[in-house]
């Protein structure tokens, strides 16, 4: 299962994903957040929501000399902080730049697709779906 | 509050030396939450009652409060200063990106005092202030396209409020506005014109950080409650659906809306410029507030054909709202859809109220028709109901006050009205053009007895509508219940939730909300704190010379049917009186 945007042109930039993803580990505010939404160009034109794509070959484990980012079941990364240093290597490697900074932790801030923020898109934005492959794979 | 909080830092920003430090007040937060309840404090400590509104010194406050970031619908910055336009206490809500954006810079108000020499735009990251040159953006043409120039110059886009002012507020128009993310407005007596005297183009605010609760099993639950209730609310769907705009059919059918400047209160084309005609013919897209499942901000789309070349067209998103479409539609008879979105748009670009602009113009064009302003005043220009080409030179010549009379009017109607007469029908309450309703005494007086001369205050509109229908009441009573309003209002406009929140965030649900941001209070508490801020606004009014027995009240009011007639000016001056002799005495 990953976390999916299902149409970014239903967004309406409330952020409460941004906040519900800060909430999941029991913070108020967005400072923990792995999903952002920005606009384009101003909102009135449209707004374009970054998180994890849950790539199949991560990009940003291959960068991290730490071996801080493990391969998650699923597409994408699970960090582990004991062994993350904070360089931010992994950051300049995701292409969607969808790994974020924990500025209190001086750590990467990486979506785990655990589906929590989508439970709050009021608009239908976002759904935690399993990839197209892995439906196949279980209709085979 | 909770120990540690940033809510409690107020950054102090002196513009004329560029210097800005931080102060803990914890003792105006702890007490008075934040937003209306702090700024009002740090209004009066900043602003002594001889104050030229325009003055270096004059200061604004913007605030926020603790619920700002941790509950939906914490949305609204408060914004206080003194207003040009009346002299007196000004206030006005914004929402936007701003609240959340403060909030999550580290701090819960900025006090910005002194003046730039050159135009200049600050900007405040994680709690810092940062001081920038904008000669380049001053006079440009449009606010939005100045908007545009900062969001790309200034890092940490999402997580960033950009609150700038336009043409009129560079040029002093006393009913500028701010506006927040180009589609939100901190509106209404002229604080576009404090910063334009400040040469401050804008403020840009950003930052992003976690916050704690008191207790966060308990937080999460409450989240999930008022969250839900937010979204099944019949009310939320009704502003998630059509928008403010849903109310101008229903309010002309009962005789509410005003047309041609309080000639009527029913509009003839009230479908063509309706929330369900703008939404299935234009609606291009519906935005947030940060923290908002509602989404009631609706832009439209619009198409327009350059006359010089086929098949070349320009596509404007332009926000509506009940009251843009009131003021610069019905007010003025214009009927065109088209037209009206139009006229909003150069309203945004050159950075005006849309309220005081509409009544301003309404009033110019039935002094045109009576003879008290003439086609030499006006410089050549001719205004009529119903025709857009005088209006859109209108705001374009109030903004650069084109001449003597334009200059004038650029001060508001009740100054025009003193130069040329007219006052029976300038729309104007405790100095402030009217808001869209021509609903009865409720409604008129709601503008009367509020702190802000604004709807907002009490929603003495809706009294009219629900309550009144069913009877007139005494006035004294009726007096009472909208000061009632307004002392409760205090308490949501310092947490600070969207007044659209009104019905979830109930008293009871209050109380809980707050003891989640480490507040803990009773209902007695709660409620002495709400008259405790109402009365400070008021003591604010009174240093500067607010006197209930100098308002006024166009003889309009009385002549036009309303959605309630039968009332009398004999039965508004009990109300006022009323009122006057409860804010006299200390509370019971
Ligand atoms: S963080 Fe970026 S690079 Fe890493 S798995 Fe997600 S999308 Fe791929
Ligand atoms: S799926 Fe989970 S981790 Fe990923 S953005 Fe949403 S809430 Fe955050
Ligand atoms: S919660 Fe949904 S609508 Fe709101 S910003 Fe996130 S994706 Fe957009």
């Amino acid at each position: 299962m990953r976390l999916s945007v299902i149409d970014a042109e239903r967004c309406t930039g409330c952020q409460i994903c941004m906040f519900a993803c800060t909430r999941r580990l029991g913070y108020a505010g967005m400072g923990k957040t792995a999903i952002h939404v920005k606009s384009v160009g101003g909102m009135e034109h449209g707004l374009s929501v970054v998180v994890c794509r849950a790539c199949q070959d991560p990009p940003c484990a291959k960068v991290c000399p730490e071996d801080a980012l493990v391969l998650r079941k699923g597409g994408g990364v699970l960090l582990d902080p004991s062994k993350c240093t904070g360089c931010g290597l992994c950051r300049q490697a995701c292409i969607v730049s969808a790994i974020f900074w924990d500025k209190e932790a001086e750590k990467p801030i990486i979506c785990v697709h655990c589906g929590y923020c989508a439970k709050y898109c009021p608009h239908g934005v976002l759904a935690l779906e399993e990839r197209r492959q892995e439906v196949s794979n279980a209709a085979k | 509050m909770l120990p540690n909080d940033p809510l409690a830092n107020v950054l102090y920003v002196d513009l004329s030396k560029k210097r800005s430090w931080v102060e803990r007040r914890e003792d105006l937060f702890g007490k008075y939450f934040g937003g209306a309840g702090v700024a009002i404090q740090l209004l009066t400590e900043n602003c002594p009652a001889a104050m030229d509104p325009l003055a270096p010194e004059a200061p604004v406050v913007l605030a926020t409060g603790p619920l700002d970031g941790l509950f939906p619908l914490g949305s609204k910055t408060v914004a206080m200063f003194k207003s040009p336009h009346t002299g007196n206490l000004g206030e006005s809500h914004a929402g936007g990106r701003s609240a959340v954006a403060i909030r999550m810079s580290g701090i819960g108000a900025i006090v910005i005092t002194g003046a730039n020499v050159n135009p200049g735009y600050l900007s405040i990251e994680e709690g810092k202030a940062y001081f920038h040159d904008a000669t380049t953006l001053w006079g440009m043409r449009s606010s939005v396209t100045a908007g545009r120039i900062l969001r790309q110059s200034e890092s940490s886009a999402g997580l960033r409020s950009i609150m700038r002012i336009g043409r009129a507020g560079e040029n002093l128009v006393t009913y500028a506005d701010v506006s927040t993310e180009t589609y939100r407005h901190f509106g209404r007596l002229g604080m576009g014109a404090v910063f334009g005297s400040k040469k401050l183009k804008a403020v840009v605010v950003s930052g992003n950080r976690t916050l704690e609760v008191a207790d966060k099993v308990v937080y999460r639950a409450l989240y999930d409650e008022i969250n839900t209730a937010a979204v099944r609310s019949p009310v939320m769907k009704k502003y998630h659906d059509l928008g403010t705009a849903e109310n101008i059919q229903p309010l002309s059918a009962l005789g509410g809306l005003p047309t041609r400047n309080v000639q009527a209160g029913h509009f003839e084309s009230a479908e063509a410029i309706s929330g369900e005609h703008y939404a299935e013919h234009y609606l291009g897209r519906r935005l947030a507030c940060s923290h908002c499942p509602v989404a009631c901000i609706h832009i439209a789309a619009l198409r327009e054909p350059y006359q010089d070349e086929a098949y070349y067209y320009k596509t404007t998103m332009i926000s509506y709202d009940y009251e843009p479409i009131y003021a610069l539609g019905s007010m003025l008879g214009l009927s065109n859809p088209e037209q009206v979105l139009s006229l909003m748009d150069k309203v945004e670009v050159l950075g005006l109220d849309a309220m005081s602009s509409g009544v301003c113009l309404a009033w110019a064009t039935e002094a045109m028709e009576k003879g008290l302003v003439t086609e030499q005043d006006t410089g050549g220009m001719k205004l009529e109901f119903g025709k857009v080409d005088g209006y859109v030179a209108g705001v374009e010549a109030i903004t650069s006050k084109a001449n003597e009379f334009w200059s004038i009017l650029s001060h508001g109607v009740d100054a025009a009205a003193a130069r040329y007469g007219g006052a029976d029908f300038a729309m104007a309450f405790g100095g402030n053009e009217m808001p869209g309703y021509h609903t009865g005494p409720a409604g008129y007086l709601g503008f009367m007895l509020g702190a802000r001369h604004s709807h907002l205050d009490n929603a003495g509109y809706a009294i009219d509508q629900k309550e009144l229908i069913k009877g007139l009441i005494p006035a004294e009573q009726l007096a009472q219940k909208l000061m009632d309003e307004e002392r409760w209002r205090q308490v949501l406009s310092s947490l600070t939730v969207c007044f659209f929140a009104r019905g979830i965030y109930t008293p009871e649900l209050t109380l809980r909300a707050l003891a989640a941001a480490g507040y803990d209070l009773t209902a007695e508490q709660l409620a002495a704190t709400a008259d405790d801020i109402y009365r400070a606004k008021f003591a604010f009014k009174f240093a500067n010379g607010f006197d209930f027995n100098k308002l006024t009240i166009p003889h309009r009011v009385f002549e036009t049917p309303a959605v309630l007639s039968g009332f009398d000016e004999a039965y508004m001056r009990r109300a006022i009186a009323f009122a006057a002799g409860q804010l006299a005495s200390p509370r019971a």
